[in-house]
């Protein structure tokens, strides 16, 4: 402690008392419509610690965190900045009493180089050139003081996403920033970055910064905090240090029931071969292969998990294998049969290859839409549904209220619109729809992004009892947990290609996370 | 968590249409009290002239009746995404093909084989004016925004070539075809209502009216009621979800810009065999663009085109008799006034919703509070 008050401007803290918090919010309330965001948020985060901020989606800590930053502007409640009282309207408040925010989306321009995008905002000065080798000098004595390494004259397009990470830190540090928030920045890395973002992390704390990592991942709380705060619909549910807490404990907190972190399941009985692919080959609209000569077999009764890096090949593999982008080379044999190159959706879905697509929003549901309406998307030319071109409404919605009912979507309304169900909700509704069809083969692409802690448990319970069910199940996800707490067989894919494929019994997360980072390992 | 700015459908597609139509009126009154006239006295003659008897309201509906089919028109297209704005040309070739039609038919057939060859005619003619700007949007991506406009240029090239060199009536100085012969003539509402005893005034309201009525319901069946209304609004809202569902965004954008132009087409009935019982220069005269708004202030909705079609229908017809009695006020204020109401219904829709959604959140809360 003492080392930093050489270096940060004279605190008004008292002698012989603790020093004052470096960041507390007393009394936080935020409002949007009817949405209570926050009720009376209070929180101290103590200097030089890493504090972690958790909760569901929807909890308030985004919320929290924008206001502190500026972005939203609370209704009641004060923000305190090592015990000063300070207003903040907009980021750049924030950045004068030393708050810097690090996004889960980066904001860097990506045709620009790293030090160009570290003084955007902050050229000092009409002219570049002189405010661009005052940057240069600071920046390199920031990357020795922290060991964060990174290349200043290259374009961050051409950087690995853990290092554009690196420059959005860099930015904020540069922008003096002595209170760092992270809003979910696990989500794009792989656990070998990840391990480096903490250690990085761990040593920013060690110098004396503070550190509030927002997540909602209860493995990264463990690893990095010193304490945690809990929060669930918009208050603090719950803080503690974390040497004093567990992963249980919190997950009950965050949810405000037990809930169960592992899926319970048998081994798998797998029968015949479904769906057989050889040699597959998937380019872009732009010519690039994505897919480099993919093969393998799916059987009847297992869940095969393809593990990698998001961006790795597996969106393009899951939209070739549902009918969504044409393969340029390699086969599809389904039931014995070959789907042919052609695209044909709805040919696969009526053959009982059904999918919910990884990106939920983009493609698995239509916004502006009812809840009944999106529960029929790409099964509208069923008869159950529409007889002579005239849609069946009162069959549409009564059915789509019998889904809700059976996977429990809350609030069971067909005729709500989609936006008005949480993620959770509409992806069990997309569940519902794609498994309600009876299909023999369920490609599944990340069921869980996006999903809170309760949602997730009975999405797993719904994949196993499929599984058990003797179909078939494919599952796309980035999420190491929920790979291996599904599947019975791991297939990793690493830069277009099926680098590895590892029994459920041999895969360790060290090995896996090797594997998606493309080290090839000469026994694997 | 809901997104701010969600309202009460009542007030979606009822009070925030009027609260616009009332802002624009103000700043119309102000105009008006600038130029000089009372703006009480122009309202009240606004209205006189548009709804006073039984001629005025037989001439708004006439108006009407051509912003209904450009309004629908419009309103098809935005549902799948597109925004057509060459109406105004698809109702011209529209109006074309019900003119060949009528002096192909006339000497010959009776008025009730005429009137569905016509109506034929006027659908297939404006669709076919609307696919080449589909395909090339579909097929090639050209944005139809651009494409649809050219082809409005290209629709007034055409038909001043074809009436001054082909169609013109020969030993005749005005670029006109002849007058068609009565069988090809749409029955005025006066003539049909009398058929049942009623009597009214005469007007240019005719049987075009009914059609457009019906192509109102057609469209409202079309859109939320069959399967390819379906993949119509499910490719105009996510063509990447339309995909995964098997439906071809490609193949929605041609069918929704046929049945758009055929739509549009509609308007020549009304103008063609309606009212001017020949085929002359800009028939269309500008309703194909005042669809645009008539689409945009109803809401994309049938009932709400319908409401929106009725109001400029009346801004026209009240207008020209504005003008007429208060010598400051021409038409051009008219087209002020009109221009205001696109602005405040069109553009500048969220001005008013923002604000309206804040009243009603905090009502909202009062009310789960108390």
């Amino acid at each position: 402690m003492s080392a930093d008050h050489a270096e940060r401007p004279a605190q008004p803290a008292a002698p012989g008392r603790e020093p004052p918090p470096a960041l507390e919010l007393r009394g936080i309330d935020k409002r949007f419509g009817a949405v209570h965001a926050n009720r009376a948020v209070s929180l101290a985060v103590a200097a030089g610690t890493v504090h972690g901020l958790i909760g569901e989606n929807g909890a308030g800590k985004s919320t929290l965190m924008n206001i502190v930053y500026g972005y939203h502007r609370a209704d009641a409640g004060e923000i305190r900045v090592r015990g000063r009282r300070v207003d903040i309207h907009r980021p750049h408040d924030a950045i004068a009493a030393g708050i810097g925010m690090v996004h889960q989306h980066f904001m860097l321009v990506d045709n620009l180089t790293v030090l160009e995008n570290v003084i955007l905002g902050a050229e000092g000065g009409r002219r570049l050139g002189a405010g661009l080798a005052r940057a240069r000098a600071e920046l390199e004595r920031l990357a020795r003081d922290h060991g964060l390494t990174v290349p200043l004259d290259t374009p961050v397009e051409h950087l690995p996403v853990g290092v554009q990470q690196r420059v959005e830190i860099l930015k904020a540090l540069y922008r003096g920033a002595e209170i760092l928030i992270l809003d979910e920045p696990t989500a794009v890395l792989t656990p070998q970055e990840t391990v480096q973002l903490f250690g990085l992390l761990t040593r920013l704390r060690d110098q004396g910064r503070t550190v509030i990592l927002v997540t909602h991942k209860l493995r990264e709380i463990m690893a990095v905090t010193d304490r945690v705060t809990v929060m669930r619909q918009g208050a603090v549910v719950h803080e503690t240090a974390t040497r004093a807490t567990s992963e249980a404990e919190l997950a009950e907190k965050m949810v405000g029931r037990a809930v169960l972190l592992q899926v319970e399941k048998g081994p798998a009985r797998p029968g015949e071969v479904l769906l057989a692919v050889r040699d597959l080959e998937v380019r872009d609209r732009f010519g690039v292969i994505r897919v480099r000569r993919a093969s393998f077999e799916l059987r009847a009764g297992e869940i095969l998990g393809i593990a990698g890096v998001a961006g790795n090949g597996q969106t393009e593999l899951l939209e070739a294998l549902a009918g969504i982008a044409a393969p340029s080379r390699g086969q599809i044999e389904y039931l014995g049969r070959d789907l042919g190159r052609a695209g044909g959706a709805r040919e696969r879905r009526r053959l009982g290859l059904a999918h919910v697509p990884e990106d939920r929003l983009r493609m698995g549901v239509v916004g502006g839409f009812t809840a009944q309406d999106n529960a029929i998307l790409g099964h509208q030319d069923r008869p159950a549904y529409c007889r002579g071109g005239f849609l069946r409404r009162a069959a549409i919605a009564a059915d789509c209220a019998r889904k809700m009912r059976d996977y429990d979507v809350r609030p069971p309304e067909p005729g709500r619109l989609l936006e008005a169900f949480s993620g959770g909700n509409q992806q069990k509704l997309v569940l519902a729809r794609e498994i309600d069809g009876d299909p023999r083969v369920l490609l599944v692409g990340q069921p869980t992004r996006g999903v809170d802690i309760g949602a997730v448990e009975f999405i797993h319970r719904r994949l196993v009892a499929l599984r058990d069910a003797g179909k078939a199940l494919l599952l796309v996800s980035v999420e190491l947990d929920e790979i291996l707490g599904l599947a019975d067989r791991i297939l990793v894919m690493f830069g277009g290609e099926i680098v590895a494929e590892v029994p459920r019994a041999e895969a360790t997360e060290q090995k896996l996370g090797l594997l998606m980072a493309g080290v090839r390992e000469g026994a694997a | 968590m809901s997104a701010p700015g969600r309202l009460p459908r009542w007030v979606d597609l009822g009070l925030l249409p009027l609260v616009s139509l009332l802002a624009a009126f103000a700043v119309s009154a102000g105009v008006i009290a600038v130029v000089g006239e009372n703006p009480w006295t122009a309202l009240k003659l606004l209205a006189a002239g548009a709804f006073g008897s039984q001629e005025a309201i037989g001439y708004t509906l006439y108006y009407a009746t051509n912003f209904i089919f450009t309004g629908l028109a419009v309103a098809l297209a935005l549902h799948a995404g597109l925004f057509n704005i060459g109406c105004e040309g698809q109702a011209y070739l529209g109006g074309l093909g019900v003119g060949l039609v009528g002096l192909a038919l006339d000497q010959h057939w009776p008025f009730w084989a005429i009137l569905p060859a016509a109506v034929g005619a006027a659908a297939v003619f404006g669709a076919a004016w609307a696919f080449i700007p589909a395909w090339l949007q579909a097929r090639r991506g050209s944005h139809i925004v651009i494409t649809t406009i050219m082809f409005n240029f290209i629709a007034s090239a055409v038909m001043t070539y074809l009436l001054v060199n082909v169609l013109i009536k020969p030993g005749q100085q005005s670029p006109e075809s002849r007058e068609l012969a009565p069988p090809a003539w749409l029955p005025t509402m006066r003539a049909l209502l009398g058929r049942v005893g009623i009597s009214i005034s005469s007007s240019p309201l005719n049987l075009a009216f009914l059609v457009a009525l019906a192509a109102s319901v057609f469209v409202w069946v079309y859109v939320w009621h069959t399967r390819w209304g379906y993949a119509l609004r499910t490719a105009g809202r996510n063509p990447a979800a339309a995909v995964y569902a098997g439906i071809s965004p490609a193949r929605v954008t041609i069918v929704a810009m046929l049945l758009s132009g055929a739509l549009a087409g509609g308007l020549g009935l009304n103008e063609i065999l309606g009212v001017q019982h020949r085929l002359l220069l800009d028939f269309p005269a500008g309703a194909g663009f005042v669809g645009i708004a008539v689409a945009l202030m109803g809401r994309k909705h049938p009932l709400g085109i319908l409401l929106a079609a009725v109001l400029f229908g009346a801004l026209y017809q009240g207008g020209s008799e504005l003008s007429f009695d208060l010598p400051h006020l021409n038409r051009d204020m008219v087209v002020v006034i009109q221009g205001l109401v696109i602005l405040t219904c069109g553009a500048l829709e969220n001005l008013f919703r923002l604000p309206l959604a804040a009243l009603f959140a905090r009502r909202r809360r009062v009310g789960e509070e108390a």
